[in-house]
């Protein structure tokens, strides 16, 4: 049994195979074989090897006459490797006094050669596990015979263990096979971890280097609740997990009786609370928990993985399918194109020597660059506005002047209708998110040009401490309860009742239980987050006064670190709601 | 060792160390004499099978390193001056 510790970022219990995605890419469909069959095991392990041997001449052959041959000679080295007479004694003595599969055999013993390597830690070398891990590969691809995205082509359930999962490949993971999944790199606010949390599969990420250490076919608990995961764990710890796995269960399935109920403390201060969408169909996630509009519609997906810009009547579609969906009297805050260095987009293409793309050219000022691209969006949500409360909002504005441009632009496009004769709200709401110091420094005075604020807690923590929230390297730095991310949205907050303006939260950090109490605390009344963390804020907010909750952020904001900020918000949450998950 | 066990020691000059390409071309030699024993030792460690790509890896022969090569059995002595062969042939060539 071991156990590796990451960060949580899908809450849930999961206990399954591995499914190692990267390394080796295949499914080992079994791990253990009736001690009988160990012959014909091992003659098809033979069969595997000759066959990876061909393939390492193939290899060999096609790279000479490519390359050269100094690099076709690698493929040489790695026949030499599969031909090694001592590897193949040590895995067919797996697979007779274990009893073992073939499969689960070479992996295990790649994986103890990669290791060993990788511990002699000589930068030089470490390439090397890397040859491993392909001849790895290539042995099991002969012996499972299973092509192509092994996440496509599941043949069972399994847990994901990957270095880093994409957030499209983490997007198209079917939650009835992927009990969960666990990665090497990551961050608590990276893409795949807001998609994973969108999914509702159990997820830990920012690991570090874990993979070595496990095996295709392992046995794995992944505790999305606490950011552990557990190889082969021994009996008692799976019994004690497949108890949490029915809490944890029963507890969601109690948060969701709370759907029609609102987000009232008990003393009656009543809370608003948003959902985050991507796609359109999220829309009816917001519906099912309980949403009470959508307070941060990303507009991204529109325009990724294409090699054209979406045009005014898709986007339209898009807009107005979400507005019907959520209903005429609720507010869907549209954000506009908040493209970022982390996504690809064939705009971007012009600013690829960016040396430091999250402070380049990205978001409005992508769009103040790209003005027909800009209007073309500006004019689908104007149009879309008609149908229901939509409003609008500009993301990472810096300067007042970026923002005064943005409105200028949006008043152009407003002309343009109304002299061509279409139809939108001309009070359409105008917004502007938070997320760079600058702004939250400057939020009085830009609290006097706009309709409200959305704090996008994600990019102002990432901004603040100067952390990369995607670097695990660097993740601790990134701390929503970071006196200075505190100390700046406070700052926010009295900004926007000065001018008698809303303003809602809507990172990461409005839909983490921990932080809940200390929003609402600071005067905060609108929270927007992943739909489903919805019920189990309602469920924080329903169990306290808003005194309680002022208590609490005012206490809170005395300390001087973020860990010490963090410690007090869990102990008042467990008091509040014990049986909440707090990390 | 026995008594006929011939040695030589050899000194690693290439930059990338006793890397992949060469150790594949010193076992694709060692393999050319069956009948013979061929331990590759670094000063300090544990002698390793130098027929064995997968041993061989772990020997992290880096620039400067010393090794010493140890061959017994018939045709030991040609074995030998092959193995010294291949191991300056492919540090040359780089």
């Amino acid at each position: 049994m071991e156990i590796k510790r990451g960060i949580p970022v899908s809450p849930g219990v999961a206990i399954g195979t591995a499914l190692i995605v990267e390394t080796e890419g295949i499914q080992i469909p079994r791990r253990f074989i009736d001690k009988a069959r160990a012959n014909e095991e091992i003659e098809r392990l033979h069969q595997a090897f000759k066959d990876a041997v061909a393939d390492a001449h193939a290899n060999q052959q096609a790279i000479n006459e490519k390359l050269g041959k100094q690099y076709g000679a690698i493929f040489a080295a790695h026949a030499l490797l599969i031909e090694d007479p001592d590897l193949i004694r040590e895995i067919e003595l797996l697979i007779t006094q274990k009893s073992f599969s073939a499969e689960y055999a070479v992996s295990r013993t790649m994986r103890r050669h990669a290791k060993a390597l990788a511990a002699l830690n000589q930068p030089m070398f470490s390439t090397r596990t890397a040859d491993l891990y392909d001849i790895e590969k290539s042995i099991l691809s002969h012996l499972v015979g299973q092509p192509g995205n092994p996440l496509q082509n599941l043949q069972g359930p399994a847990i994901v263990l990957a270095h880093d999962l994409t957030p499209s490949e983490t997007a198209n993971l079917d939650p009835k096979m992927v009990y969960a999944f666990a990665t090497e790199a990551g961050g608590k606010a990276s893409h795949t971890a807001i998609m994973a949390g969108v999914l509702e599969i159990p997820a830990v990420v920012g690991l570090g280097r874990f993979l070595m250490d496990v095996s295709g076919g392992d046995e794995i608990i992944v505790d999305g609740n606490r950011g552990v995961i557990i190889v082969n764990p021994d009996e008692e710890t799976r019994e004690r997990y497949l108890v949490l796995q029915r809490q944890f269960g029963s507890f969601a399935k109690r948060l969701n009786e709370l759907r029609d109920l609102p987000a009232e403390t008990t003393d009656g201060i009543r809370a608003v609370l948003l959902g985050n969408i991507e796609f359109p169909t999220e829309s009816a996630h917001c519906g099912e928990r309980g949403a009470d509009g959508v307070g941060l519609y990303r507009t991204e997906f529109l325009y990724l993985n294409r090699t054209t810009d979406p045009n005014e009547s898709e986007q339209y579609e898009a807009y107005t399918s979400v507005v019907r969906a959520i209903g005429p009297n609720k507010p869907v805050v549209i954000r506009t194109l908040d493209l970022g260095a982390d996504k690809l987009f064939h705009l971007a293409d012009q600013y690829l020597n960016e040396k430091n793309p999250s402070l380049g050219v990205r978001s409005v000022r992508l769009c103040l660059r790209n003005l027909v691209l800009f209007k073309t969006q500006l004019r689908a949500i104007l149009r879309a506005s008609c149908h229901g409360d939509v409003r609008i909002m500009f993301p990472m504005v810096s300067t007042l002047m970026e923002l005064r441009q943005c409105k200028m632009i949006l008043a152009d496009v407003k002309e343009e209708l109304e002299e061509e004769g279409i139809a939108f709200n001309r009070k359409i709401p105008i917004g502007t998110m938070v997320e760079v110091p600058s702004a939250a420094l400057m939020a009085e005075e830009m609290a006097k040009e706009v309709n409200f604020f959305s704090i996008g807690t994600n990019d102002l923590i990432q901004y603040t401490l100067a952390a990369d929230r995607t670097n695990e390297h660097v993740a601790l730095l990134y701390s929503a309860g970071d006196p200075a991310v505190l100390r700046l949205i406070d700052r926010v907050i009295r900004a926007a009742a000065t001018q008698n303006i809303e303003v809602c939260v809507c990172g990461e950090m409005s839909g983490d239980p921990l932080y809940a109490m200390l929003l609402l605390g600071l005067g905060l009344r609108q929270l927007s987050m992943t739909p489903q963390n919805i019920p189990e804020i309602k469920k924080i907010i329903r169990s306290i006064t808003i005194e309680e909750a002022k208590v609490v952020a005012q206490e809170a904001m005395r300390f001087d670190t973020a860990r010490d900020v963090n410690n007090y918000l869990r102990e008042q949450t467990r008091r509040v709601l014990p049986e909440v998950v707090v990390n | 060792m026995t008594a006929d066990t011939l040695r030589q020691t050899v000194t690693i000059t290439n930059p990338q160390g006793f890397h992949m390409r060469p150790m594949a071309a010193f076992v694709e030699a060692a393999r050319l004499f069956p009948g013979c024993t061929v331990t590759v030792t670094r000063s300090g460690m544990v002698p390793v099978d130098g027929k064995s790509m997968l041993s061989l890896m772990g020997l992290v022969a880096v620039q400067g390193a010393e090794v010493l090569l140890e061959v017994s059995g018939p045709g030991a002595g040609e074995a030998l001056s092959a193995l010294v062969h291949v191991f300056h042939r492919n540090f040359d060539e780089e």
